[in-house]
Formats: structure tokens, C-alpha cells, sequence
């Protein structure tokens, strides 16, 4: 939360830090993230990100709104300008993971059974399976679900949320967590306004704004590729970005992530561990 | 439902902590939520038996403390409170504002049972 020490303490809880204890019992002031063990394995990755020069992006959206279809289009356009690696997550299937692999680029499929979105430590275990010496662009296309990923840091640079305009313009008022964490929002599927009359491109801005969320809103459509040259031209920008990062040695956190990556930082290794109790399975190519 | 993910990173982190304390129980859990947070409290409260079965904080009361939403208007400069979907300055309207509170997810503190010496530790 503070910005200048990274320490948890917010006007809200400001007098629990500095609460006193009855007697008899041992009250310990911990002020932690829920998720501090997430976000240290989270930290773990977005190091081997820059220490390999990878710019990493967490894709997240409903499910269906076009997250692999406009990575198959962006593969197709700038596989020859950039090396793009994929980690697929899904409840089950490995087919998005073979649709990626049919491009020509690497892919790891993640199949989570139940779990609902993924988190760093199996976003870890997938980057065993991976060789980032290879890698300029690291898609990671998250679980479709617009509540859970938004709150699991993975390690990635940027979050991007896809909104298809089949689904309703308001959107970002309803799942608030998920639009506020975007770094840019991609209107997918525009190809269909003309016969989605009840979809307003300038409403679901204006939802995206009430955040407080200052994030590009580019449209596109994937399948008719319309509006890509915005989207890819954000790559670029991004990608030579983190090359300066990495150059002098800066590191960039998504511009809001929950309270657990703002706290110190602390770093460990915990290679194969699973996370939550959670059983998931990889297959790797 | 995440909540359950989430409650089993609250009963680890309350194990370490019990466990760093010598603590023979944990009586009491107080985590704080804020509305942005992603969790839900309810849901993280039905979460939480289940969870903390058979760990030292099994008999544990989990307390949830909500906060409230906070903005800092970087137009006006207005301290306001916030909707969850309308982040925007309560006295101007502007929504170039910035959060003060309201995204927390926390384990803010522990009571713990144990046969050292009472008094307050810092856990870190």
C-alpha cells in the first residue's frame, strides 16, 4: 500500500499496528498479505523474467472473449519480429496449448482440474518447461474467469483484459477487481457491433474510468483483423520498455496489484511446490 | 471460489507463525478486507473450518475486519470515501484519484496460546 516503504499500514487499519494487548495471551501484529507466499513465488518469476530480458503478460478475460484467437493472430503477424512463448491455463483439455504449437511458437498447458485461475507457483512450474533464453514475449493466458486470476500475482509485467463485445458494456462495473487491474483493455470482437447495437464502446470506457483505471481501451477484431496495428504497436512499446528495465535494472509490477506485491521484498525458492492444496497437472512442449 | 485457496495461505501462514511462537493453540485469527480486494468475507468465513481442520488453529475465532474504501482525489485533493465500481472523487467527480484503502487482504494478527512467557511480540 505505502509507496515509500512498501509497508502494509493504511489509514484504514492504522490503529491495529498500533493496538495493545490484553493480558494472558500472546497478540501478534502481523499486517501480511493473505497470499505473501503467492506473491514471493510471484516476485521469484517476474526475476527470471528480467533476468532473461522476457516482457511477461497475464491475459485475462471471460471465457470465450477471444484470448487465444488473438494471440494465434498475433503469433501469425510478429513471429518473425519477436520469439513468443506461451503458458496456456485451463480447467482441463491441452487444446488451446495445440492451437499455440500449430503457430509455430512454444506452448505449455497448464490444466488446473477445478482451480479456478492460475498462480505463481504453477506459472513456475511451467517455466521448468520452458527455455526464457528464447524469449522475447511471454503470454500467459489465464483461466477465463473474470473474478479469481485478478487476484493472484503471477510475476508478469502487465495484465491485459480482453472485454468481447458479445458480452454486456458494463462489464468493468460488474467484476470491479478484475477491470481495475488492467494495464490495457482489449474490445475484442468488434467485428460484431454492427449487430450488437446494445454494446457501447464509449459505456464500457466510461465504466473502465469510474475505476479510476487511466488504461488504453483498443478494439479489435481478431478474426477479421481489424485494429491490430494499435494492439501490436503496444507490444513493441512494451517490449522495448522492459528492455530498458532491464538495462538499468528497474522492475515493473502491473500499475495495481492486490496488497500482497506492494509488501517488502522478500525472495525464496520452493521449487514443485503445490500451492493451496490444489492438485494440477502439466504437459509441456 | 478462491476463498478456499486464499484460507489455506491464511492457516499456513498462521502455522508458521504459531509455530515461531512455540504456541500450543491459536485462539484467535483477525485478518482485514477491503472490498477491492477480491475476497469475499463470507466466503472465506465458510472457508475457514474446512481450512483449518486439524492445524493448530482449528478452535480458532477468525475475526474479519472490513474496511472501508478510500480515495485521494490527484485533482482536488480531497480525502473521500468510494464505491467499489465508482473510484471517483466524492467532492469534484474527477476520477484520477488513487486508492487509500479499500484493496486490503490481510492477516493483521494473531492470539496465541502457549506456555512461554506472556507479553507482545512482533512477528517480524
Amino acid at each position: 500500500m505505502c509507496d515509500t516503504c512498501g509497508c502494509n499500514i493504511t489509514p484504514g487499519n492504522e490503529h491495529l499496528a498500533r493496538r495493545k494487548n490484553p493480558q494472558g495471551q500472546d497478540a501478534i501484529t502481523v499486517l501480511k498479505s493473505l497470499l505473501s507466499a503467492n506473491d514471493r513465488e510471484a516476485a521469484h518469476n517476474r526475476e527470471h523474467f528480467d533476468r532473461h530480458g522476457v516482457l511477461a503478460l497475464n491475459l485475462m478475460s471471460s471465457p470465450g472473449s477471444g484470448k487465444t484467437l488473438l494471440l494465434e493472430a498475433t503469433i501469425e503477424a510478429l513471429k518473425n519480429e519477436f520469439r513468443i512463448a506461451v503458458i496456456e491455463g485451463d480447467l482441463e483439455t491441452e487444446n488451446d496449448a495445440a492451437r499455440i504449437r500449430a503457430k509455430g511458437v512454444p506452448a505449455i498447458q497448464i490444466t488446473t482440474g477445478s482451480a479456478c485461475h492460475l498462480d505463481a507457483h504453477m506459472v513456475h512450474d511451467a517455466l521448468h518447461h520452458l527455455n526464457l533464453e528464447n524469449v522475447d514475449i511471454l503470454f500467459i493466458e489465464n483461466v477465463g474467469n473474470l473474478v479469481c486470476p485478478a487476484s493472484f500475482d503471477l510475476g508478469q509485467h502487465r495484465n491485459i483484459t480482453l472485454l468481447s463485445v458479445t458480452e454486456g458494456d458494463d462489464k468493468p462495473a460488474k467484476y470491479p477487481v478484475m477491470f481495475r487491474a488492467a494495464d490495457l483493455v482489449l474490445l475484442t470482437k468488434t467485428d460484431l457491433l454492427p449487430v450488437l447495437d446494445d454494446f457501447d464502446p464509449a459505456r464500457a470506457e466510461t465504466c473502465l474510468r469510474n475505476l479510476a483505471n487511466p488504461a488504453p481501451a483498443l478494439r479489435l477484431s481478431a478474426k477479421k483483423k481489424d485494429g491490430l496495428a494499435a494492439w501490436f504497436d503496444w507490444l513493441r512499446h512494451e517490449r522495448a520498455a522492459q528492455r530498458d528495465r532491464v538495462r538499468t535494472g528497474q522492475i515493473l509490477r502491473p500499475a495495481v496489484q492486490p496488497d500482497g506485491a506492494h509488501l517488502h521484498a522478500e525472495t525464496g525458492h520452493s521449487h514443485g511446490r503445490l500451492s493451496s492444496g490444489q492438485h494440477y497437472r502439466f504437459r509441456g512442449a | 471460489m478462491h476463498e478456499l485457496s486464499v484460507c489455506y495461505a491464511l492457516i499456513r501462514q498462521v502455522q508458521d507463525i504459531a509455530r515461531e511462537h512455540r504456541a500450543v493453540a491459536v485462539t484467535s485469527v483477525k485478518v482485514q478486507i477491503g472490498p477491492l480486494s477480491g475476497v469475499e468475507a463470507d466466503l472465506l468465513r465458510q472457508a475457514f473450518p474446512l481450512a483449518s481442520a486439524g492445524s493448530v488453529a482449528e478452535t480458532a475465532q477468525l475475526v474479519i475486519e472490513r474496511l472501508p474504501i478510500r480515495v485521494h482525489c490527484e485533482s482536488c485533493g480531497a480525502e473521500t470515501a468510494a464505491e467499489v465500481n465508482k473510484l471517483i472523487c466524492g467532492a469534484c467527480g474527477d476520477w484520477h484519484t488513487r486508492l487509500l484503502s479499500g484493496d486490503e487482504m490481510l492477516l493483521a494478527s494473531v492470539e496465541l496460546e502457549s506456555n512461554a512467557e506472556p507479553g507482545i511480540r512482533n512477528a517480524e
